[in-house]
């Protein structure tokens, strides 16, 4: 156990290609912390030099306390589960989860012991003397764990290990990794495209694209105050609803109606050097069928007219889709984004709005309604570099970063928007508040 | 695909055509071994005394029965030295990029290329000087030589079809490259060295022109290079029912071996131009 530091990694191939840049972490002694981005994003290339698999162009690699940049993998005492898990086919179970301890010439009767240990905890006694090719799909995946806890490790290092399940598995083996994660102790980096895993799992989900690291925060920070479009339109599902709006008189214009500015809003906003047009931003559970309203809480949104095209019911809630001349808002974050979900061919799907009702909504489907937007947890974004101005992120960005830290480490201190979000746009960084 | 009855016809005739005009000179060979010395020159397929003296007389003799032993041991010895060597270039050149890695590829077709009676004299006049002349050593040399190209063709299209991860995570568990090499990757590629070991070990069996170059005695001098020292009973007499007899003592073990591992052959045949 130990925790692992990065300083300033950077990344570039041979061809020039830089695949990260700037990457500061530092991540606690048996913290859990998840590398999560679209595909492209330099997660795994991160993941990869922490387990000395690819050199580190620039940068200083700490694991417990030591810098281990020139030290090859097998002196870093790492283990790793490989997304497709990587057994030794001509091992059987049992050699593949001794292989490493076979290698360090450990004792036979020790060898036998941890790994008949492993193998309980994983509930794979009975298949010890089997070979990979005849276990199912999550038995493969319990081994791949089994050979990285036998070792016992100063980190676990995974890279998409779930993804190889089908859907149903890897919400079980979810919940197992995070058990076995806390009965262990152990310092884990888990790398996923997947948010919902990284929201599930991790104490702390560094949100990477192109290479930046874009926020590193508790996955209810992340969720609640994102520091730019990226992340705002990365996490949650379904994913923020944006619009173009713009800040005028005290209001802020936008397709669904004026929002007034006031009460924290105003706060925000005043203090960020905002321009005239803006994104909005505006989560689906935001929203609600303005005839559950309670009349208390009215006064804290305001109501539009929509024409409901598709009712989603979920049974605990209703998804309701409406289309609305939103604004052209393209920026290259969304953009990415798009093209990640899929959804960059759909070019009508840009002017949907989704919205997650109370299930004991009457609307139905081609219904003109009235609905209502808690204009409180609007987020509102500057269009030029993606900065959430809400929120108090941008201006106490430090802050909110330390709060975000685990008790005994420390947060990254560049997770700062104000680095991430000027790093994209002029390819040049300023130096981060610390 | 259905096929049409004067399809099979056609192919039936065409594959026995094939089949026939394979065997002919075969069974000859067979036949004549067969025949005393008397009756070979007779103008008959199949023998019409049948005797077993060609092969006693072959099996008796040291010019026949010490190189036979000289073909096992040097074709097992190069066959070794090539598969380990190969095994070794054809995992560099399929994991790794290094400078000259198609320097490598080239040179080594290259060999492979290059007709072997160009080498004959030059080979004998080099190996004269070095005392390499009439030895194991000086047959091994050139075999190993000429087996690598081989093998490092076959070996390489066998190593890439062994997923990268399985590495990384031998290395992850703590192997050194070598570790990672002889206890994860080489078991896996073993079908593959196999079929390169008897692809290289029929070569040498069969390898004539260096043999024969390369050889004065029977203290190195293979089988197939043997065969060509035979005489007959007296000056006059051509030893056509001894040679006979050897050729197929040869061919036994050769025709075992491939029906034995024939799936395996073809699979190294094509492993390079097929996936799977």
């Amino acid at each position: 156990m130990a925790p692992i530091t990065l300083e300033h990694i950077e990344k570039r191939y041979p061809d020039g290609a830089l695949a990260v840049e700037d990457f500061n972490l530092e991540i606690a002694d048996g913290e859990f912390v998840i590398l999560v981005g679209p595909s492209g994003s330099g997660k795994s290339t991160v993941l990869n030099m922490i387990a000395g698999l690819e050199d580190i162009t620039a940068g200083e690699l700490l694991i417990g306390g030591q810098v281990v940049n020139q030290k090859s993998p097998k002196d870093r005492d790492i283990a790793m589960v490989f997304q497709s898990y990587a057994l030794y086919p001509h091992m059987t179970v049992r050699e593949n989860m001794g292989f490493a301890l076979k290698l360090a010439k450990t004792p036979k009767d020790v060898i036998n012991q941890k790994v008949e240990e492993a193998a309980r905890i994983l509930d794979l006694t009975q298949h010890l003397d089997r070979k990979p090719a005849n276990l199912s799909g999550g038995q493969r995946q319990r081994v791949a764990m089994g050979r990285a806890i036998v070792r016992d490790p100063a980190a676990f290092l995974m890279d998409e290990p779930l993804s190889n399940l089908d859907a149903k598995l890897r919400v079980q083996t979810r919940t197992e990794v995070s058990r076995l994660q806390r009965r262990l102790g152990t310092t884990m980096v888990y790398v996923t495209h997947d948010q919902v895993e990284a929201l599930t799992l991790g104490d702390r989900v560094a949100v990477m694209r192109s290479g930046l690291l874009q926020q590193v925060a508790s996955p209810q920070e992340l969720y609640d105050r994102p520091v730019n479009l990226f992340v705002a339109g990365f996490i949650g599902s379904p994913s923020m609803n944006f619009m173009s709006g713009t800040l005028e008189e005290g209001k802020l214009r936008t397709a669904l109606g004026d929002i007034p500015v006031a009460g924290q809003l105003q706060q925000d906003l005043a203090g960020a050097n905002v321009s005239r047009d803006v994104i909005v931003g505006i989560r689906p559970e935001d929203f609600e069928d303005e005839a559950l309203v309670p009349a208390e809480n009215r006064h804290n949104g305001m109501t539009f007219p929509a024409t409901i095209d598709v009712v989603e019911s979920l049974g605990s809630e209703k998804f309701v889709y409406f289309s609305k001349e939103l604004g052209a808002v393209e920026t290259a974050e969304l953009a990415e984004l798009a093209r990640d979900s899929g959804r960059a061919e759909g070019g009508a799907a840009a002017e949907t709005v989704v919205a997650r009702l109370d299930p004991a909504t009457q609307i139905t489907e081609g219904q003109d309604t009235e609905l209502w937007v808690d204009v409180r947890a609007v987020h509102v974004f500057d269009p030029a570099t993606g900065r959430n101005l809400t929120r108090g992120v941008s201006g106490a960005s430090a802050a909110s970063a330390a709060s975000a830290a685990p008790p005994p480490g420390g947060a990254a201190p560049a997770d700062a928007p104000d680095d991430s979000a000027a790093g994209q746009d002029t390819g040049s960084t300023t130096t981060p508040p610390r | 695909m259905a096929t049409t009855t004067p399809q099979k016809v056609g192919w039936s005739v065409a594959n026995v055509v094939t089949i026939v005009l394979v065997l002919i000179p075969l069974v000859w060979i067979i036949s004549l071994s067969f025949k005393t010395t008397g009756s070979i020159t007779d103008p008959t397929y199949f023998p019409v005394h049948w005797t077993w003296s060609n092969y006693s007389g072959i099996l008796t003799t040291s010019t026949f029965l010490r190189p036979l032993l000289n073909s096992v041991g040097i074709g097992a010895i190069a066959t070794f030295i090539a598969v380990v060597l190969a095994s070794m270039a054809a995992y560099a050149v399929a994991r790794l990029n290094f400078p000259g890695k198609s320097v490598l590829i080239g040179v080594s077709l290259l060999i492979a290329m290059f007709p072997a009676i160009a080498l004959a004299t030059p080979l004998f006049n080099i190996e004269r000087v070095l005392g390499l002349f009439n030895t194991w050593p000086g047959l091994i040399i050139p075999y190993v030589a000429t087996g690598l190209p081989l093998g490092i063709y076959t070996l390489s299209a066998f190593f890439r079809e062994i997923p990268w991860e399985l590495e990384k995570a031998a290395k992850v568990d703590g192997a050194t490259p070598f570790q990672a090499f002889v206890r994860v990757i080489a078991p896996l590629a073993a079908p593959g060295m196999v079929t390169t070991a008897i692809l290289v070990f029929l070569f040498c069996w069969n390898e004539f022109l260096l043999a024969i170059t390369l050889t004065a005695t029977t203290a190195s001098r293979t089988a197939p290079a043997a065969l060509s020292f035979f005489t007959g009973s007296s000056q006059f007499a051509v030893p056509t029912g001894s040679i006979s007899a050897a050729a197929v003592v040869i061919t036994i073990p050769i025709i075992i071996f491939v029906l034995f591992f024939q799936r395996r052959i073809v699979a190294g045949l094509t492993s390079g131009a097929v996936k799977g």
